[in-house]
């Protein structure tokens, strides 16, 4: 009977093997001329405008091309236009708006041989058209504060134009975010723009070849599965190398591993795939397959204080969290050290980041000092307590499911235990704790999480006393401490509008130095994105920073 | 019977309107607002134009007034757009509901095939070497996680032998019955496993309980043949518990997939449903979830016709 049953079972799996051979195509090599990407998430909307998404971003940055953007080395070139305009070449004059403010003029070139897929030239009437679109309050367009400081657009021709600012800041030739919509297929749409958002080509016809001027254009939409872009027969720069690229969408980054390994897709986005512990954990297992590029950038990683807790108000308290933490050990046992401890919310890598500013290396002794001095001794092995035998006892709260910041959590709160600092970990929901928790301020003492920001990226609506929210404001603005000081909201004020360089990189390392001093909130490290590429393909260098890899994806080739 | 089908279609269309407003309600309660979320991923984004969005997609309203909107519509033939996926909301529903029914019915057929015969076989030799290896069997598919056992799919199948495709629907310009059939292999499998414990276990209970029934032992007295008996007087009997358990399970199916459809990137109703909650898509979650009720309470209605069936002795007035 055993021998029977393991006759079967053999028997069973042969024919099931056979089965799923059968299936199959016969084994033939991939050709190197198509791509396959691998991201995690699929794109809410193809409209540029409207939601704003980095997935979307993803997919379009090989479509189209801003008329600014910043390089890998984080400086701003000019990608739809002919030259970046600046006061010093004369593109750019600063003037006054009719009600006496300072603003500036700024005038582009679209280059010559911009040419929307379907033949018709980019010109100006699309600079028009997108800035009414961008304008009016009810298309759904996401972030209209670049549209409501641009006051008016002077037309010269074709090609050429002048945008007017009633705001004069130093980034007044960044316009990453204008993004040209194509005013021969968008204009009949946008007739009623209340229905604009759900009207618009990008959403109801996205292959449509007119949307695109960028080396691919989109073919072949799969919603919530894959993507297949194509080369754009218009493009005006250097000939794509791949005849298609198909970005498909895995929601599991297990499953997106295993994809990976089958052959299924070549390569794994930086921007939207591993988180840093798996690539690490990837490149131990299977590192000599692939190369794996890791790119530290501009998302800060850090723990906002709430700075309303009686606790926390003691900035010798905040700093002996600080000096408690082995953050480089962090980022060596759990990253590989791939990802750079931050020292304040500006990263090494822009070229405003000032080094001499205080800096709180592990130092136990130092911690344990500045807690006494605030009144927090130590009771043999348990925890510190006040005079009044209250316990020193905080919260942290971080994204439940998120398993690099719930591994450093656990290292966080061990470390400050050994300091007598009773830390509790209550974790939620992304959707709970950024739909209510952080933004409502409703956390009591620690939250951790990401900023993302643009290179010399001004926080405003981060420390900017005006940006607390509240129930009376609405809960609007980003100042989830609730930080309070005069000099930093003085110091916004004039890096923003300080146009010499010089000048202005000294009120940046003002504004660092007074943020390490204060710390309203941890700083712990620089996430870094880690990309799986293929050992054959070349050319892709990751940014670190907002604008994508994909942006230069016509230099991409296999190899 | 026709009587009893009219009283349950008007009690169906009843249950399916308080449905609607109590998941309308319920993810109104929710934390968060589809704005928010934006505000998360832009941090540029200032309070003017966060209040300009609220009152664009009409969140700024109490959900009362918002669902009372959304029936209208609804009542109209507008089931409303998706926030998520920037379309109206069947057409993003329609192709993942397809999805789902080729998925689960081959999970529903195959599961069936194996796990009732193995159950009759397991009941009619209990506490035999059969039955403690097809225990075994259901066992170890109810015991093993899902996501766990999908993922050793892929990697024997799709990494090592590289016989399968990992996950997806079809190859991207190579579509065709064979090639989409290849893809539905793994997850089909995945599932099967997963469910077809629990079929061989119900089976072999109420077949167990039926074969110790007087009427079987009177029909085994009469000469009736062991095959007879088995499948003319016992194995109907004990299908109507084992009925129950699958029109139950049919809802659960439908919208439970969810770890699956996730391992194999295969665009279902379940992972719809989830992205359109945690993504605060109203109007996509509310029709998707009222799409599973439907299917529960037509697993249930199918449930009540099959017990007729199954023994006459049962009417419906």
């Amino acid at each position: 009977m055993t021998a029977m049953v393991r006759r079967t079972a053999v028997a069973l799996l042969l024919l099931g093997l056979a089965a799923a051979g059968a299936l199959l195509p016969p084994a033939a090599a991939k050709p190197r001329d198509t791509l396959v990407i691998g991201i995690t998430q699929f794109p809410s909307t193809f409209h540029p405008n409207i939601d704003s998404m980095l997935a979307k971003t993803y997919v379009l940055a090989m479509t189209r091309r801003p008329f600014t953007a910043y390089d890998k080395d984080w400086a701003l070139v000019c990608m739809l236009c002919t030259r970046l305009p600046t006061i010093e070449n004369g593109l750019a004059v600063p003037e006054q708006t009719a009600d006496g403010k300072p603003g500036i003029a700024v005038t582009y070139t679209i280059r010559p041989d911009a040419t929307w897929g379907d033949g018709t030239p980019v010109t100006t009437r699309d600079v028009v058209f997108t800035w009414k679109v961008g304008r009016h309050p009810k298309t759904g367009v996401s972030n209209t504060e670049f549209y409501r400081s641009l006051y008016a657009i002077d037309v010269k021709d074709e090609k050429t134009f002048t945008l007017r600012f009633d705001k004069l800041t130093f980034q007044y030739n960044a316009i990453n975010g204008f993004q040209l919509l194509p005013q021969h297929l968008e204009e009949a749409r946008f007739a009623d723009p209340m229905a604009y958002k759900n009207r618009t080509t990008f959403d109801t016809d996205t292959t449509n070849a007119g949307l695109y001027f960028g080396p691919y254009r989109i073919t072949e939409v799969a919603r919530g599965a894959h993507v297949v872009l194509e080369p754009n027969p218009t493009w005006w720069g250097g000939k794509p190398y791949f005849r298609r690229i198909v970005v498909r969408v895995i929601g599991n980054t297990a499953a997106l591993e295993a994809n990976l390994m089958s052959g299924a897709i070549d390569m794994i986005a930086g921007e939207l795939g591993l988180t840093i512990d798996q690539a690490v954990a990837f490149e131990k297992r299977n590192g000599a397959r692939f190369n794996i590029v890791y790119k530290a950038g501009l998302i800060y990683e850090h723990i906002d204080l709430n700075l309303d807790n009686p606790i926390l108000k003691d900035s010798r308290v905040r700093k002996a969290l600080v000096y408690a933490l082995d953050r480089e050990a962090i980022s060596e046992k759990l990253f590989a050290g791939r990802q750079p401890v931050a020292h304040s919310s500006v990263n090494p890598l822009d070229w405003v980041y000032a080094d001499d500013i205080p800096k709180y290396p592990h130092d136990p002794a130092k911690a344990a000092a500045l807690l006494d001095a605030a009144g927090w001794t130590a009771t043999g092995k348990g925890v510190r307590r006040n005079k009044a035998g209250d316990p020193l006892t905080l919260e942290i709260m971080t994204t439940a499911g998120n398993r690099s910041r719930e591994l450093v959590q656990q290292v966080l709160q061990s470390q400050w235990k050994r300091l007598g600092i009773d830390v509790r970990i209550r974790n939620q929901p992304a959707r709970v704790f950024f739909g209510q928790t952080v933004t409502q301020r409703k956390f009591s003492a620690m939250a951790m999480f990401a900023w993302i920001s643009a290179p010399e990226g001004v926080p405003r609506t981060i420390l900017h006393s005006d940006h607390i929210p509240t129930p009376e404001n609405n809960y609007a603005g980003q100042n989830f401490t609730g930080y309070v000081n005069k000099e930093m909201d003085d110091l916004i004020e004039r890096i923003e509008v300080e146009l010499d360089r010089k000048a202005r990189a000294r009120l940046w390392r003002r504004l660092q130095v007074i943020y390490a001093d204060e710390l309203p909130a941890i700083p712990l490290y620089f996430r870094a994105e880690p990309y799986v590429l293929p050992k054959w393909l070349k050319g892709l260098e990751p940014t670190g920073h907002q604008d994508v890899s994909t942006l230069w994806v016509e230099r991409w080739r296999a190899e | 019977m026709t009587r009893f089908l009219a009283t349950r279609v008007a009690q169906s269309v009843i249950v399916l309107a308080l449905m609607s407003f109590a998941i309308y309600a319920l993810i109104g309660l929710m934390p968060g607002d589809p704005i928010d979320l934006m505000i998360s991923a832009d941090p540029k984004m200032t309070p003017e134009d966060a209040a300009r969005l609220r009152e664009l997609y009409g969140v700024d309203k109490p959900v009362v007034e918002r669902y009372a909107n959304w029936l209208m519509a609804a009542l109209g033939g507008d089931l409303g757009y998706s926030r998520l996926y920037a379309a109206p909301v069947l057409d993003v529903l329609l192709p993942a509901l397809g999805n789902t029914l080729i998925l689960l019915g081959l999970t529903l057929v195959l599961s069936l095939a194996i796990g009732l015969p193995a159950g009759v076989v397991a009941a009619l030799r209990p506490y035999s070497r059969t039955d403690y290896a097809i225990n075994l069997f259901a066992f170890a598919g109810i015991s093993v996680p899902a996501f766990w056992l999908g993922l050793l799919l892929i990697i024997v199948f799709a990494v090592i032998l590289g016989v399968l495709p990992a996950g997806g629907t079809e190859t991207v310009g190579g579509a065709g019955f064979w090639d989409q059939a290849k893809y539905l292999v793994l997850p089909v499998a995945n599932l099967t496993l997963a469910s077809v414990g629990g079929h061989t276990r119900y089976m072999r209970a109420a077949m167990m309980e039926t074969l110790r029934q007087d009427y079987i032992r009177t029909a085994r007295a009469k000469g009736a043949g062991r095959a007879r008996v088995v499948l003319g007087h016992a194995l109907r009997n004990a299908m109507i518990p084992v009925v129950t358990i699958i029109a139950l399970q049919f809802g659960y199916l439908f919208s439970g997939a969810l770890i699956t459809e996730t391992i194999f990137a295969y665009p279902g109703m379940g992972k719809l449903i989830f992205d359109s909650i945690m993504g605060n898509d109203f109007n996509l979650a509310l029709v998707a979830l009222l799409f599973a009720t439907l299917v529960t309470l037509i697993g249930n209605l199918l449930a009540d016709v099959t017990y007729a069936w199954l023994d006459p002795r049962i009417t419906y007035r």
